[in-house]
């Protein structure tokens, strides 16, 4: 068991032609994922090589997500598209009755994310990103950039708006494992946040216990620590970061911004502790907490 | 992006939301030359800053005639208000206020679309009110996939109780307002105080718009609207070879890759630094996913340059970059600066190629470079070395 995708996971890839498609498509074919398209309308019936651990394999080429869907029977599809063109992919998706798209692309718009987030809720399709590393059930299937070789499956769940911090943490517990792990990206408006991936977990007999990493801006850790209180019984540990993070700047991703004294960090931390979260002060103080739950 | 009062006040007179006449100045002959431009008569000499409060700082003031509006000029022009030294003054044709409104339209994070907030009592600190009067400020949730059109205006106007008399041309300067948002993709759009003249006309007397950086490439005009002058030197340059660096005060130099990451690298330099003095990070410099070696020795370039830092920390985890790269990047750097290299550098790489990375720097043995496993530890040395 996981959430979101499995091995059983069908995932077409929109943008798969593209230089950052074709380099991330060969990552998770490697990392065992069934690719079973790409979407190209200019290139539609064509299809791309690709070596998967020394053997090739021809991955075809689509002219639309409903063809790649009606012809392979896909149900997820992930977006290397550049960010003039993700919300048109998107909203194709959507069209197509597409489950889940997991949107890689960085700098997309968020006056296009808001319309094709209140379009996707409006029909249907769940969405993860912008802005984010993907998803990855260790050793079943990876949708997105994570290096599927510096973990592997286990019992913990993990929800992070960071990529990096998601692969710090991935690492510091590979021994452990992971059952899924969802980078759900750091732009101001996302598709999938961390509740909806806490109550996945909290619904996932294969996750143990959940890791949340969350960073400054917005109030998303605050709701999620709301949700936890309420809602989770599994045990959660947390991280935040951006505690030395002036006041009105941004930090690369465009949501990590502090304005106010909401959003800081300290306020997130305050809010997950008084939920029951146990809140390291370094990434790998966190996975040391994780390891004291786990390990009794 | 924030944008100035003037720049709002000209995007706005572009989609035909009703503004004043208002020049901006550099220097005290200009302001008087706009003040002359605007007719001779009274104006307001206002400094150009992009925080709130400049009234109560002094930076608004009355001109009766142009040598007024110089006078002031030269008065307002190189304050600092809050931290923000004035470079440019409007100088705005004078108003008849009879009443004072307030709207906005911003991004609802949380609510994942647009929030138009709207309130009878403008001219006023809408935190405040909001916070003590919350009924007093109408909120209207606005779908991302319609917008604010007249119906939508209507509502907004209703919730906020305008007079009847208002309802007509108020509900017009919000839909022309929504175009801001909209056309130029704004995060904000805030008039306080949106105002009533005299002869009964709407004008927006005060401006504040934030754009969407990410929807720079379709604005060709945006980029040529940020401030040049405001940028510090270090930021100036590591913008021109396209690093995502912000400055800090501290003393601990810091380039990793990923913004969380380099977030996490200051907290825990910070908290590292407790224990050697109270040391923190110099700043924040994000290398990006897959940086090449050059990329690195750019980020490193920016890092030695800057005089405040006196130990450097890389911190990699190699999920695409290679640590390959990020090794012949310090490895290059430090053979380019020759013996202009002083400053000890922690480095922590861990993930793709770990081992050939940590390998060439141990081949290339630089006295001024340590490597260290772990993150924490790593950032225990940098302060050590920063407070030595």
């Amino acid at each position: 068991m996981s959430i979101f995708i499995n091995k059983d996971s069908k995932v077409i890839v929109q943008g798969m032609t593209g230089a950052e498609g074709q380099k991330h498509t060969a990552r998770m074919l490697a990392s065992g994922t069934q690719i079973v398209g790409g979407v190209n309308p200019r290139k539609a019936g064509t299809s791309v090589d690709f070596d998967v651990n020394g053997e090739t394999v021809a991955i075809p080429v689509f002219g639309s997500v409903a063809d790649a869907m009606s012809a392979t029977g896909a149900n997820v599809t992930v977006l290397f598209v550049p960010p003039p063109f993700t919300k048109a992919a998107v909203i194709e998706a959507v069209d197509a009755k597409m489950p889940l798209a997991v949107i890689i692309t960085e700098g997309v718009p968020v006056a296009d994310t808001s319309e094709f987030y209140a379009y996707a809720t409006k029909h249907g399709t769940r969405l993860v990103g912008p802005n984010c590393p993907g998803v990855i059930t260790p050793g079943e299937c990876n949708v997105g950039i994570t290096p599927a070789n510096i973990t592997g499956p286990g019992h913990i769940g993990l929800v992070s708006k960071s990529g990096t911090l998601t692969y710090q943490m991935l690492f510091e517990l590979r021994d452990l494992g992971f059952s899924t792990a969802v980078g759900i990206g750091g732009d101001p408006v996302i598709g999938t946040t961390h509740i909806d991936c806490l109550e996945a977990f909290q619904n996932d007999p294969n996750t143990h216990a959940i890791v949340m990493i969350g960073e400054i801006g917005g109030d998303a850790e605050e709701r999620a620590a709301a949700y936890i209180k309420e809602h989770v019984t599994k045990p959660v540990v947390g991280y935040v970061a951006g505690f030395e993070a002036p006041e009105g700047k941004t930090m690369g991703h465009a949501g990590a911004i502090v304005s106010g004294s909401a959003g800081t960090a300290q306020a997130k931390k305050e809010a997950l502790e008084a939920a029951g979260v146990k809140v390291g002060k370094t990434p790998s103080e966190t996975a040391q907490l994780m390891r004291e739950i786990l390990q009794g | 992006m924030d944008l100035f009062e003037y720049q709002a006040r000209d995007m706005f007179e572009k989609h035909g939301v009703p503004v004043l006449p208002g020049i901006v100045a550099t220097t005290p002959a200009e302001a008087r030359a706009a003040a002359e431009k605007l007719g001779g008569g009274t104006v307001v000499v206002k400094a150009q800053v992009k925080v709130g409060g400049r009234g109560k700082a002094g930076g608004v003031k009355l001109a009766h005639n142009p040598d007024e509006a110089e006078a002031h000029a030269a008065a307002i022009l190189g304050m600092d208000i809050k931290g923000h030294t004035v470079n440019r003054v409007m100088i705005a044709a004078g108003a008849q206020i009879e009443q004072e409104f307030y709207f906005s339209v911003l991004l609802d994070r949380a609510e994942r679309r647009y929030l138009a907030m709207c309130s009878v009592e403008g001219g006023v600190e809408i935190e405040q009110l909001a916070v003590e009067r919350p009924e007093a400020l109408a909120r209207v949730a606005v779908d991302p996939l319609v917008g604010i059109d007249a119906a939508k205006a209507a509502e907004i106007v209703a919730a906020a109780n305008f007079p009847a008399d208002l309802v007509g041309p108020v509900a017009d300067a919000i839909e022309k307002l929504w175009v801001v948002y909209r056309d130029e993709d704004a995060t904000l759009v805030e008039v306080n105080p949106l105002v009533k003249t005299a002869d009964g006309s709407i004008v927006a007397l005060d401006g504040k718009v934030t754009l969407d950086e990410n929807a720079f490439f379709r604005h060709e005009d945006h980029a040529a609207l940020e401030d040049e002058l405001a940028a510090d030197p270090l930021e100036a340059k590591a913008k021109a070879l396209g690093l995502n660096y912000v400055k800090l005060d501290g003393t601990v130099g810091i380039i990793g890759n990923g913004a969380g990451l380099v977030m996490s690298t200051l907290d825990v330099v910070a908290y590292a630094g407790e224990q050697h003095g109270g040391v923190k990070p110099a700043n924040f410099l994000d290398i990006g996913g897959g940086a090449s070696a050059a990329v690195m020795a750019n980020g490193l370039d920016v890092i030695l340059n800057d005089e405040q830092v006196k130990s450097v920390f890389v911190n990699v985890f190699g999920g695409i970059t290679s640590c390959i790269e990020v090794a012949n990047g310090i490895v290059g750097a430090l053979a380019t600066l020759g013996d202009a290299a002083t400053k000890p550098l922690v480095v922590r790489l861990d993930g793709n190629a770990v081992e050939e990375g940590r390998a060439i720097l141990a081949a290339a043995n630089h006295p001024l470079v340590t490597i260290v496993e772990t993150m924490d530890g790593a950032a225990a040395k940098a302060a050590e070395l920063a407070n030595a």
